[in-house]
């Protein structure tokens, strides 16, 4: 059957080659060597759809999500030719809502939602709530908090926050493997250069060797929410970020608001004051609100996929307050634990008494994050040192 | 030349009900000579799989626990220092013999390439070793040689029949990923693990086998921190089968007791109390 709507290929080599292309569009990583290996797959195999599925799906696919999506993308290729990319996705995208939808429904059933077809209803109702709280807060937190971050636009204090980060920086950082290597003032003997040496001097172990475990420098990488709520804490937070990347070249320093925004290159250089004013007017010309989900999601499609493994440390400067659904949230934090990271989320509300973390998306995310701190003061941020240290 | 159905019965003949789409992986892991990486939620037999492959090409099977820290010398090999030192006191020995395969101490790895006939090898949990052990396995399983600086290259008499396990503890690398044929186990639906548990347990009667299934495929939907896995299950209708129930509806106190071997935290305990036990229960009977 596929054959007759496959006028112009033939060969099963280049229908192969085709599909593989179809499956790179839709994300999958195949390449040369999956199509080799689904070849020689095939032609092991009697030629029947149910068997090559089952083989190609063996051979493409690199994890859970590509195994469930595989059988789609199989259909959507060879038994249904008409379908382009955008369609496929389309579909499953939207099976994927309604799903979501229904679950929303379920959900807000109990306080008395309706909304069973549209699946935005729910969530504008959620986002509404929760920006309603948020601004209660934050209005009511603005007016004390005014009088001591005028402070900070001072040059000197913002070297202050620079000086902070750097210490952070450092206690982050120190961590030692848990391999051992050769080290000339190790703990532990190193037998087996000691052994080898001692051939030397007839068996007797003379100089004896040492090992230790070396350091591991950690990678970290900062995500700054400058959306309206933070506004007041930009100026600081970027002179923070700066200290932490003068610490270390490695460090990387992204900026999202209802986008994500990679400003590693642009904190590297000129003065603190300088940089800090021009991100600050970067950041306010988006204004308007956060998505923290989204903005996670993004960082995990985009980023995390090559920067992120287990020696890294992500630390995520904001207040919580989201506009998007928080089960966003959840997954995206779930994600990226996936990766083997520390998650450290300073949240400048945090210092004020009485705080609770009410903010749905702030709530959705406390299960996932290693450690949850507050990050109003200086103060506040050095007394970080030793927990981070012990991280 | 065995084909895909081959491999599923003969695994069923030892007692493992695979699914089509596992079996073809592993049919094509052996063909075409390639690892292969299961992934899936703990207890839904990942780590059986090859233990059954082990049984059925009458191999031995090499399993390799990896650990965080997990290194070289005990995933490869050591020198037996002691024993090397005791040589060189006897006698002041030369550095060949020393360094010779009666000083090595074989770990997994190079034993799994030194067997005659070609091993299962099973690297059980690789997602909890490190990264840097992760690129040192990916040298090892696309030239299935080790060199040891002492002695030279060591090349493999056979190829294993690797086989890799995960569960996510952390995201594999993508280059290792690609190298392997993959297959995610997810729980069994109800045919296959009512076949698994007829597999496992022949004597038990057909009536609470179906609602021993029943039971547990209703209680994997519930909202628990760990489902159940099918170890569990064969546990739990163990369990049943010696209290000597015949229907899981006519004793609700030994039900209830007997739900330790299904539910392994405090959280999920308190989530399934008798009334939603017995209510699914009741679904199944």
């Amino acid at each position: 059957m596929p054959a007759t709507k496959f006028p112009e290929r033939t060969n099963t080599a280049d229908r192969v080659a085709g599909f593989m292309a179809h499956l790179r569009l839709n994300g999958l990583q195949a390449g040369v060597a999956e199509t080799e290996s689904a070849l020689r797959a095939i032609a092991h195999l009697p030629p029947n759809a149910k068997e090559a599925r089952l083989a190609l799906k063996a051979i493409c696919t690199t994890n859970s999500d590509t195994h469930k999506s595989f059988d789609d993308l199989f259909n959507a290729y060879w038994l249904n030719p008409g379908r382009i990319r955008a369609d496929v996705r389309m579909t499953s995208n939207n099976t994927h809502r309604r799903s979501l939808s229904n679950k929303n429904t379920l959900d807000t059933a109990k306080s008395g939602s309706a909304g069973e077809e549209k699946s935005p209803d729910p969530n504008g109702q959620g986002e509404a709530e929760t920006s309603g709280t948020g601004k209660l807060i934050a209005s009511q937190y603005t007016n004390i908090a005014h009088t001591d971050f005028r402070e900070f636009t001072r040059p000197e204090d913002m070297a202050h926050a620079e000086a902070a980060a750097a210490h952070l920086a450092r206690a982050i950082r120190d961590r030692r493997s848990r391999r051992r290597r050769a080290a000339a003032k190790g703990r532990t003997l190193d037998l087996r250069r000691t052994t080898r040496a001692s051939l030397a001097t007839g068996g007797d172990p003379v100089s004896l060797h040492r090992k230790a475990r070396p350091d591991r420098p950690v990678h970290l990488t900062a995500l700054l929410d400058v959306s309206g709520s933070m506004s007041i804490y930009a100026r600081v937070f970027m002179a923070f970020l700066k200290g932490l990347m003068n610490h270390d070249q490695r460090t990387d320093a992204f900026l999202f608001h209802t986008r994500l925004l990679c400003i590693s290159d642009a904190l590297r250089e000129a003065n603190t004051t300088k940089a800090a004013d021009r991100l600050t007017l970067m950041a306010d010309g988006f204004g308007g609100g956060t998505k923290i989900g989204a903005n996670l999601s993004a960082f995990n499609e985009n980023y995390a996929r090559n920067r992120i493994n287990a020696r890294s440390v992500i630390l995520i400067l904001s207040d919580g307050y989201d506009t998007g659904p928080p089960a966003e949230i959840t997954e995206a934090l779930k994600r990226l634990r996936k990766r083997g990271p520390r998650i450290i989320w300073l949240n400048p509300l945090k210092g004020w008494e009485d705080y609770t973390p009410v903010a749905a998306g702030m709530a959705a995310a406390l299960p996932h994050l290693d450690l949850f701190a507050a990050a109003n003061t200086l103060e506040a941020l050095a007394a970080l040192e030793p927990e981070l240290a012990r991280l | 030349m065995t084909t895909w159905q081959d491999l599923k019965t003969d695994l069923s003949e030892h007692g493992y009900v695979a699914a089509d789409d596992l079996a073809m992986a592993l049919h094509l892991s052996l063909m075409l000579g390639k690892p292969l990486l299961l992934e899936g939620a703990a207890g839904v037999g990942k780590t059986q799989i090859a233990k059954t492959l082990a049984e059925i090409k009458s191999t031995k099977l090499i399993r390799l626990q990896c650990y965080e820290g997990l290194d070289a010398s005990h995933a490869i090999y050591e020198w037996n220092y002691q024993r090397q030192l005791l040589a060189i006191r006897a006698d002041a020995s030369d550095e060949e013999r020393i360094f010779s395969e009666k000083y090595l101490l074989k770990r997994p790895l190079l034993e799994g390439i030194q067997q005659e006939t070609p091993p299962v090898l099973l690297i059980d949990e690789i997602d909890r070793a490190d990264e840097e052990f992760e690129a040192y396995l990916l040298e090892i399983l696309s030239d299935f040689q080790i060199s040891i600086p002492e002695l030279g290259t060591i090349k493999a008499i056979s190829r294993p029949h690797v086989i890799l396990t995960a569960n996510g503890t952390r995201d594999l690398s993508d280059a290792l990923r690609r190298r392997c044929m993959y297959a995610y186990v997810d729980y069994p639906n109800r045919k296959t693990e009512l076949a698994i548990l007829a597999h496992r347990q022949p004597g038990l009667d057909a009536h609470i086998a179906t609602q021993i299934i029943g039971f547990v495929q209703d209680l994997r939907k519930e909202d628990l921190e760990k489902k159940p896995g099918v170890a569990e299950m064969l546990d739990w209708a163990a369990a049943l089968s010696g209290l000597g129930l015949n229907d899981i509806t006519e004793d609700p106190i030994a039900l209830q007791a007997s739900l330790v071997c299904l539910l392994k935290t405090q959280r999920d305990r308190d989530a399934i109390p008798t009334e939603i036990a017995q209510r699914l229960a009741g679904q199944a009977a």
